[in-house]
Formats: structure tokens, sequence, C-alpha cells
């Protein structure tokens, strides 16, 4: 056989390609058909969040925290908000802490279904994503009944949430659990256990702990790969601390582990939507839904019409806004995506001197080139999905 | 609910310092936040230490950012978080820098800061020497300047438009039907640091 000359191929993927997941590029070198190497290029949905953020109040920054990941818009305020907390030093009333808990597990089971589902679609099959949608459209009328949005709720504000959740709407939360278990239940005799579906996913993507921690991994990814690391057990927030739920964690850290566990976490977030459902009808669940530090929180409506102070206190919040004491905090939550931070710089004005967002997706997208490496073109998009990424939050 | 106290992150501060003498060169503990600063030219040593001292254990690569003080000599912050899973503990290490000397990378210690870096530099120009491959990562292809600077203007100096005639993307000054807008809420009863409008004729 003579000598013929081999080159790698550069192929570009994206930024318009539907298993993409976004406006993602890719600069993938090939040999033949296996990876030697991935660029990614992103930066394409960059809006320069963080340099809004500075020329607004804090209450203003709440709704662009909807639009870093526009999945499970309401887990991104809850850092924002816990930050700004932290810094003025208040305490979040109770009824306002579970609504809180109840509303972003309500967004996780926003983000894995999608996750979940469309990881399927990636590897072949069409239906789960119907399936899943179907489940997201009643779970964004939620979010809809109690924030007048479908997706960019602004709900969460510092010092509480915007508004009290009818006890109808508490009602219908409770009666969506058990059928939606059931749906779980369907997805996973539909996919989860299915032969393609394992083939596709199975030992593709491997990752071992001591690589996820040094790669920044947070949430799921860690998980996968065998550590019990969730924040909402390790480093408490909101009422957390009192719910009962347990943490599912794979011992292979691939792709097919990844999955699993986001389809276990979803029936954990139906067990805290239960618990949450029944602790806010107890008598220690009623009371206020944001606190009652006028110079934080907005009076309620009925309340400005008699009193001279509340409309002050209104007036002066929707104009100046409040004043956050100069220091500087770090405040993370357990996004479904992995730990979504806010490390924030105040200067003492009603301004934010300085908000970075610490996005899980940045840290999980940036280690493709080393998942990558040696695998075949066709199981990219099978680990680009494995790792739930949105782009909204990697771009900021 | 704080998993650490006050006193036993002031601990943990001490004994960092303790074991890095020379490059930490101040410790403190604020609204629950271990902080550090360190040396610039020191971060490499300080990071190594923290992920590889046993009793530290800071494994988890968090979050690497600048921060912008126009007014300071070196005007930057590179702030960078790290999370011990062991101890459940976060610490924050700062080095400051200006314009045109270059902080050492930290790759070989966290992979993780790669990105991190390239951002850093791409939003306030701030360099890392031992980067392989430090390109702007979040802005436009062929972007000139660093956004996140307190002198960049929100605005910006150019914006894009599809061109019908030309049959591509073309980039054109910024033209603002109106002015942006910077309200000034500080409220002057608390007393403004400035003179208020009209003031200025009271003493005359």
């Amino acid at each position: 056989m003579t000598e013929t000359a081999i080159r790698n191929f550069s192929i570009n993927f994206g930024p318009q390609h539907p298993a993409a997941h976004g406006v993602l590029r890719l600069v993938l070198e090939l040999d033949g058909e296996v990876v030697e190497r991935v660029d990614p290029h992103i930066g394409l949905l960059h809006r320069g969040t963080e340099k809004l953020i500075e020329s607004k109040t804090y209450l203003q920054s709440v709704p662009y925290f909807d639009r870093l990941d526009y999945v499970a818009p309401m887990n991104q305020e809850h850092a924002f908000c816990l930050a700004v907390e932290k810094l003025l030093g208040i305490t979040v009333p109770r009824r306002a802490q579970l609504i809180r808990v109840l509303y972003s597990e309500i967004g996780r089971l926003l983000s894995h279904l999608l996750n979940v589902t469309t990881q399927a679609m990636d590897v072949g099959a069409l239906t789960p994503p119907l399936w899943g949608f179907e489940e997201r459209e009643k779970l964004m009328i939620f979010y809809e009944r109690a924030s007048g949005s479908r997706m960019h709720a602004a709900y969460f504000r510092p010092g509480g949430v915007h508004a009290d959740l009818p006890p109808e709407l508490v009602d219908d939360i409770e009666a969506f659990c058990d059928p939606f278990l059931k749906v779980l239940d369907d997805l996973d005799a539909l996919f989860i256990g299915n032969r393609i579906f394992k083939q596709r996913n199975v030992d593709i993507g491997v990752v071992t702990l001591d690589e996820c921690w040094a790669w920044g991994f947070s949430g799921v990814m860690v998980r996968g790969s065998g550590a019990a690391w969730d924040l909402r057990k390790a480093q408490p927030y909101e009422c957390y601390e009192e719910m009962e739920f347990d943490i599912p964690v794979g011992r292979n850290g691939d792709n097919y582990d990844r999955q699993v566990i986001r389809m276990e976490e979803m029936r954990q977030s139906v067990r805290i939507m239960k618990q949450c459902v029944a602790k806010l009808r107890e008598p220690a669940g009623q009371g206020p839904i944001a606190t009652l530090d006028g110079k934080i929180a907005p009076p309620k409506r009925g309340e400005m019409k008699r009193s001279m102070e509340a409309l002050i206190h209104h007036f002066k919040l929707y104009t100046e806004g409040f004043r956050v004491p100069e220091g500087e905090i770090y405040a993370a939550v357990e996004a479904p995506k992995g730990e979504f931070g806010v490390y924030l710089v105040a200067d003492g004005t009603n301004k934010p001197y300085r908000c970075k967002i610490r996005a899980p997706g940045f840290a999980h997208l940036q280690a493709m080139d080393h998942m990558n490496r040696g695998h075949m073109l066709a199981d990219v998009s099978a680990i680009l999905g494995s790792l739930d990424i949105v782009f909204g939050e990697v771009d900021r | 609910m704080p998993v650490h106290t006050d006193e036993t992150l002031k601990q943990l501060g001490d004994a960092i310092q303790g074991a890095l003498p020379g490059a930490v060169t101040g410790t403190s503990v604020s609204f629950g936040d271990l902080s550090i600063e360190a040396e610039a030219s020191q971060i490499v040593s300080v990071l190594r230490r923290l992920r590889e001292d046993p009793q530290f254990g800071f494994i988890c690569f968090i979050d690497l950012c600048g921060v912008d003080y126009p007014a300071r000599e070196k005007r930057f912050d590179v702030v960078y978080h790290l999370l011990s899973p062991r101890l459940n503990t976060r610490v924050r290490v700062k080095v400051q820098t200006d314009e045109v000397t270059p902080v050492p990378s930290t790759i070989e210690v966290f992979p993780a800061s790669n990105w991190f870096e390239r951002e850093a530099y791409d939003l306030y120009g701030i360099l890392f020497s031992g980067h392989p491959d430090l390109r702007r990562i979040l802005t436009d292809y062929g972007f000139e300047g660093h956004p996140l600077r307190k002198d960049f203007p929100t605005t910006g100096f150019v914006e894009v438009r599809w061109d019908e005639e030309q049959k591509r993307v073309v980039y054109e000054p910024v033209k603002l039907t109106q002015e942006f807008r910077s309200f000034d809420f500080l409220s002057p009863w608390e007393g403004a640091d400035y003179v208020l409008p009209g003031d200025e004729k009271a003493k005359a």
C-alpha cells in the first residue's frame, strides 16, 4: 500500500444547529470520525448583563436573572436575592421561604424535563420531548399564576416574593404532583431503559471525581461521578434544612448516570413540593410574604391608601430603590444545572458596584475539549446534551 | 444558616496565613465569607497550597473574576473563589494588578481557570502570563476595548445591522435616538456629596 497523505478534518458545528442547544459554535478537529480537538466559540448570545446591572438599582437587576438560564428562571433570581439579603442582613418570612423553595423545585422540574427529554432527542428519539413539554406547559402555568409571567417571572424579590399564592393555586400544585410521578414512570419506561438510549450514553463522556472538582463542575455533574454534594444539604439556605429528600448519586460518571440522576431528582423535587404544600397550609406557614421592613420591601396597596409613610416608602423604593451596605458577598444556590453563584460588590449606594454571575454551564462547557477527545463525532452532541447547557447563562 | 461561624473562619484564615507567610498579606471575615488578600506574583503557590494541603482541601474551583477600581493605582482586583467540599466552606482570594502587569495564570493548578482568565482578559483587559490561549471569549470577533471597565460606556462604540444592499452585516458608530439616561437617585435629604442645583446661589 502506498503512503497516502492523511490530514485532519476541521468542521464547524453550529452556530445554528439543533443539537447545539442554542447558539454554540464548535470547531471540531477530526481524525476520520474520531474527535481530536474541540474549540467551543461562545459569546454569540452575550448581552452584557453584568455591565447593565451596574447601572440599575438592585430591584431593577432582578429581571436580568430570569434571562440567564431561561429554562429555570426563578432559581437564578434566588441567588441574587440571597446575596442582597445577606448584605442587608434581613431574614425572609417563613411563608416566603416556603414559596421560594416550592418554586425553586418547580424550576428544577422545568429544567430537568427539558434536558432529559432533549437528550433522548439528541440520540435519536422524538417522542420524549413531546411528553416532557406537555408537563412543562403545566408548570409554566403555575409560574404564570403566581407571577403573571410564564418564564420571565421577576417573582423572587430581595426581602421575599412579589405576591402571595392563592389557595387554589396551592391546591392545583398538589394535584399536579401525583399524576406527574406517573408521567415520570412512563418516561422511564419510554427511554431510560431503552437499548439505543443506553448504547448511546453508557460509558460516554466519563469524568472522574477529581477531574470534576478541578474543572469546577457542580450539581449533577459531580453527583454523577460519585460525590453526594448538594448545596441544599451541604450549605442549606431558606428552609431546605427541614425538608426530607435524598440525593441520588451516580457511580460511573458517564452520560447515562447523569440522566438517571436527573430523573430521580425530579422525583425528589416532587417530594419537596408536597412537603411545601403541606407546610404552606399549616398555621405556621401563614403570614407575610416579604420582609416587613418598609425600607426594603414595598407596602401593600391597601396600606398605601391610608398611610402616608407607606406611600413615601413606595415612592422611594420604586425611584431610588434601597441602599445596600458596603461590602462583598458570594451567594450560591443549587440551581438545576449546578452551583449558580452571584458575587456582589456593593459600594453603599442603590446600585451594585460589581455583580459577577457564576454560571454552572460556563465551567461545564469549557471541559468539552477534555471530555470529547477520543470520542466519535456522533458523541459530541450526546456529551453536550448531558452537560445541560443553556446559552443564556453561559454567555450572559 | 451558616455552616461555619465567623470564629472558625477566622481560625481557618489565620491557618492559611500561617502556612503561606509572605504570599498572603491579609485575611478578613465579613458577612460570613472568608476573604484572603495575596500577592499577585505568588497566586499560583497560594492556590496550590490551598488545594493540596490536606488541612484546607480547596479542591473545587468556583470562580475567577475581575473588579475595576479606576481610582486605585493598581486598578484591578482579580478575585478567585474556591470551595472545599471536605471542610464544607468557601474562600475568596484577592490579588491586585494594573493594566500592564500580568498575573500568573493558574491553569496548571486548576484547568478550569482557562476560560475564566480569558473572560477576565476580555472584559477587563487583565493579562495572565503563561496562559496558552489568551483570546477574547464573550465579545464579538474583532471587538475592541474591554467593556466591563468603569470607563467603558454602557452604550458601547459600535452597533451592527444587516445591510440589504451590501448583503452583509455592517458595523457603524453607535447612534442613539435618545441619550443614555443615568439617573441620580441619591437622596438630597441624606446629604449628597455634590452641590445640588441652585445651592450655589445660596452663598451669594
